[in-house]
């Protein structure tokens, strides 16, 4: 891009001062609110707790002044927060964040693939446009209030019991919220738009004669699917399952309004340090495992659009 | 059903709606024979191809390869493989694995699936070539791997849909020898697709030139090329020069046709067909007709008078376009390296005679 | 056409529903299309059901009692309601023109220069998006805490401008990046300064993307909970933080009520970028 910009300089006579003046600069003004913002706002508080992750907890929630800066860097008690971030006491929680995750994404992904099949290859193409708002709404509207609409669905007086104690079905009502198939529920619900439109962008360019050509040469559907269709599409696969695990593993609301205290996930755990137990320390070294786990995966997912050749997608 | 014979489409439809993309076509393709399907872009000649491939089911009408009415039948349970126009090579496989694709389902072992698909890339000249992936390859190559990949499926009908489309000009005349030479040696059944004349004629033992879902005209290539018998297969052969006459006498395969011409014109036509005073249409190719300044009547040719329109030089030939007195247009060939005797004569605007020998009157068939 | 027909026929197959191959039996589609509907079912069920409440007399039940606009009035009367959609209509507003501007700026510079530190700046601009809203949350009330900045309305604007530079710089340099560069050449070839160029041809054809990413940062901003909830000070409350709340204490119709005006505004913003971007030949935005 700036090689070209340079050679246009040159090229259109009258404004060769001028341009010949902005490009050193002009990125670098454009850029600076941005960095401004984001470096203040965001880096830094980030480095922040990154520091303090490795402090230790005053008496009242603040951070214990360090006395002896070489012992308490030699002896190791930096890492005490994340020493007791493993604990045993916390598996059980990154546990459940982790296999509701991996659920979630799977489900995610055996339910999104045909419903994108369907919208990319088989609807009608008058049909398409309407189809995919149809996928993106949800998308973007309040994912509070959808979280919340589960809750009327589920609940006691809910309206699933109530149907069904009306039906004569059932004489109690059931418990369907407060637990994990609860927070299943909701993380599927909230994440699917998220699996949808990744694979139906790569569904989408899949060029329809290869299908043919599998099938010409002998593949019947299920094989062709298999040989051909997830291959080609995997691009989309990788994204979709990036999309939907982040957010899910590091998810927070949806286990507060449906899970209940059983269903803790990482996320209520570090929102537990900051407003409830008041260790920030702690809470900051969990908050940061969960960072580099999110970033780890996504370095995973950037080497392997780049062994792949592909341009990631996201 | 004879032996010989490798398809039969019977009275086949294709419709789109209210579009009838192939319209009641029955035709045969022989055993071992190198069949063409030519028409302009839209004549159904790929929606023809792609039913006998099975990617489109006919609306009616039966398709047989073989003793065996696969009309129902998917592709994948078909006896025919298929070079697309777009060669359609899985990208994510390398080439010696896009050969053996289909391999995999025909309950060979690995590494005969292997060898085979490595004898089709010999075939094709393509050996050395196992590891590259398609995005590596140029045009011609990706070609050759499609068309290898469909032979080692050894089918009883290979497929063509406009396999030389994407090819420059050199190329493809190249191939279209080679391609020609491969279906003779292996004495395969090819079914071609193109939209280009000269094509279908370096190739094809038999053309069908298909129009507007239905086949014109069914007949060996030179036939096709030089006894045009519909005035749109004589325009899409290159003969563009329609006369219009009347059916003076007939008898004993002798017709004489009368009209604008300064004498009859005697040609060879079925007394059956013609009365006397039926209208009739006939064409004369524009490298039989000649110019003169004379009417002609030497040697039993026939003539009509014309106005010079135009003369267009085109390298090889040069092309004059005339028109006679009732308004018709003709375009007449002259060969650079053998002009015409009074060539330096004609000028544009001038009158001149333009005449041929009976011989090359090419009658259409009469129309009902 | 039938010039369509012969030059495409994977899309004929595609539509055709007799066609087999490229594209799945009649069953396999009846199967995916029966699949499709009670997808968006799932979808869109909840979403109605919760609006269908909103309007249902019953206090307690999910049981149909009858059709009444009073919960919508009661929102009317509540002063912490109100106050959280004034407070939210504050913020979003803010963040919107703040994190438009800026991120627009940065966009132009994304996607017009090579300089240094580009990548560096993009992985940045890549953070908000990838990073789990918790840990930006806690991030930042530790570190206002830290530097005693006192939690106000300002430090949710601030907050939500952080995280939404990036998407405005992302649809923006999505526009940019289907933008014919010898528009501009021409503009300039004509006469026209940097300046003059800039406001008469660039900003005009990038407008559709800085309004479809200034929507799309409406959106985000006025629906954010997750961040709001850590640095939102005293009187500062937005109205996810209310309906959390609220919600949080027991279901009351109120809050099905509040939910769906605010599903509504989303929805209409939403519907309003989409158009624009169609508009706009597809913004760009693929491929």
């Amino acid at each position: 891009m700036g090689v070209k910009r340079t050679t246009t300089g040159t090229r259109t006579g009258t404004s060769v001062k001028e341009e010949a003046a902005t490009p050193k600069k002009a990125p670098y003004l454009l850029i600076t609110p941005a960095w401004l913002v984001i470096g203040l706002f965001f880096l830094l508080p980030l480095i922040f707790i990154f520091v303090i992750s490795f402090g230790a907890r005053g008496t009242y929630g603040g951070l214990k002044p360090i006395a002896d800066w070489g012992a308490y860097l030699l002896s190791g008690e930096f890492l005490a927060n994340y020493r007791q971030s493993l604990e045993p006491l916390y598996w059980p929680i990154y546990w459940r964040s982790f296999w509701m995750a991996v659920v979630t994404t799977g489900l995610c992904l055996v339910i999104s693939y045909p419903i994108a099949y369907y919208i990319a290859i088989i609807a009608p193409a008058r049909w398409k446009n309407l189809l995919l708002a149809l996928v993106v709404i949800p998308f973007w509207t309040s994912f509070l209030i959808r979280t919340y609409a589960w809750v009327l669905i589920l609940r006691t007086e809910g309206l699933i019991n109530t149907v069904l104690m009306q039906a004569g079905l059932i004489n109690a009502p059931l418990d369907l919220l407060y637990n994990e198939f609860a927070v299943m529920v909701g993380l599927v619900y909230g994440e699917l738009p998220f699996m949808i439109l990744p694979l139906y962008a790569s569904l989408e360019k899949l060029d329809l004669t290869l299908l043919e050509a599998s099938s010409d040469l002998g593949a019947n559907h299920p094989s062709t699917f298999w040989r051909v269709t997830v291959p080609l599409t995997m691009p989309g696969i990788v994204a979709g399952i990036v999309l939907v695990f982040i957010p899910s593993i590091g998810q927070f609301v949806v286990s507060d309004l449906l899970g209940g205290a059983k269903s803790m996930l990482v996320g209520n755990l570090i929102q537990n340090q900051f407003a409830i137990a008041r260790n920030k320390p702690f809470g900051s070294a969990i908050a940061f495992e969960l960072t580099a786990v999110v970033l780890l995966l996504l370095l995973a997912y950037a080497w392997w659009s780049k062994k792949k050749g592909q341009e990631a997608m996201l | 059903m004879s032996e010989s014979i490798s398809v039969e489409i019977q009275e086949v439809s294709k419709r789109f709606g209210d579009f009838a993309a192939v319209n009641r076509v029955s035709l045969t393709i022989q055993k071992g024979e190198f069949f063409s399907l030519l028409g302009p872009s839209g004549c159904g000649k790929t929606t023809l191809l792609r039913m006998i491939g099975g990617f489109e089911l006919p609306t009616e009408g039966r398709i047989l390869i073989g003793d065996k009415d696969v009309t129902h039948l998917p592709p994948y349970k078909r006896p025919v493989n298929m070079v697309f126009q777009s060669y359609a090579l899985f990208p994510h496989l390398n080439v010696i694995d896009n050969v053996a694709f289909g391999l995999r389902y025909r309950k060979l072992s690995s590494s005969a699936a292997q060898q085979k698909a490595r004898d089709s890339l010999n075939l094709v000249r393509m050996a050395g070539y196992e590891d590259r992936m398609p995005g590596q390859l140029s045009g011609g190559q990706r070609q050759r791997v499609a068309l290898a990949r469909a032979l080692a499926m050894e089918p009883e009908v290979l497929l063509l849909d406009e396999p030389l489309g994407a090819l420059d000009q050199k190329l493809r005349k190249e191939v279209q020898l080679e391609l020609k030479n491969l279906q003779k040696s292996l004495g395969l059944t090819f079914v071609f697709v193109t939209h280009d004349q000269e094509e279908a004629l370096t190739m094809s033992d038999r053309i069908a030139v298909m129009n507007q879902g239905r086949v014109e005209q069914l007949d060996a290539s030179h036939h096709v090329f030089e006894y045009p018998k519909t005035e749109f297969v004589a325009q899409f052969m290159g003969a563009p020069n329609f006369f219009t006459g009347v059916v003076k006498s007939i008898a004993e395969g002798l017709m004489y046709i009368g009209g604008r011409t300064d004498a009859d014109i005697r040609v060879r036509a079925s007394s059956d067909a013609w009365r006397p005073e039926d209208p009739i249409r006939f064409v004369v190719r524009p490298e039989k007709l000649d110019l003169r300044t004379k009417s002609g009547t030497s040697d039993g040719e026939v003539s009509i008078e014309v106005t010079i329109e135009d003369r267009v030089y085109q390298g090889v030939n040069t092309v004059w376009v005339v028109r006679s007195d009732d308004g018709e247009r003709y375009f007449i060939y002259e060969q650079n390296d053998r002009p015409f005797q009074e060539s330096g004569r004609f000028r544009v605007g001038g009158r001149a005679f333009m005449s041929w020998n009976p011989r090359d009157t090419v009658v259409m068939e009469k129309t009902s | 056409m039938p010039d369509s027909l012969e030059t495409s026929p994977q899309f004929v197959g595609a539509r055709e529903p007799a066609a087999r191959g490229a594209t799945p039996f009649r069953w396999e589609r009846k199967l995916m299309g029966l699949h499709s509907a009670l997808v968006y079912f799932f979808l869109y069920a909840p979403i109605v059901i919760l609006i269908v409440f909103s309007f249902n007399e019953a206090r307690q039940t999910a049981r149909w009692e009858g059709f009444t606009f009073q919960w919508y009035g009661k929102l009317m009367e509540n002063k912490l309601i109100l106050r959280s959609v004034q407070n939210s209509l504050i913020v979003a507003g803010a963040t919107t023109l703040a994190s438009t501007i800026i991120g627009t700026l940065a966009a132009l510079a994304l996607g017009r220069y090579a300089f240094r530190g580009k990548g560096a700046t993009q992985a940045a601009l890549f953070l908000p998006i990838i990073i789990p809203e918790i840990v930006f949350g806690v991030a930042l009330v530790t570190f206002f805490g830290a530097v005693q900045f006192q939690l106000s309305i300002w430090t949710v604007i601030i907050s939500h401008v952080a995280f939404s530079i990036s998407y405005v710089a992302i649809v923006v340099r999505a526009r940019l990046a289907g933008f014919d560069r010898s528009l501009e050449e021409a503009a300039m070839d004509l006469g026209a300064g940097p300046i003059q160029t800039f406001f008469r041809v660039t900003l005009p054809l990038i407008l559709p993307g800085v309004i479809a990413g200034a929507l799309l940062v409406f959106t985000i901003s006025i629906d954010d909970y997750v961040v709001s909830s850590f640095v939102a000070g005293a009187g500062a409350t937005t109205l996810p933080i209310q309906i959390y709340s609220m919600i949080k204490v027991g279901v009351t119709p109120e809050v099905n009520a509040v939910s769906t005006l605010l599903l509504l505004v989303t929805v209409v913003m939403i519907l309003f970028a989409q158009r624009l971007q169609q508009q706009s030949g597809d913004g760009g935005n693929k491929r």
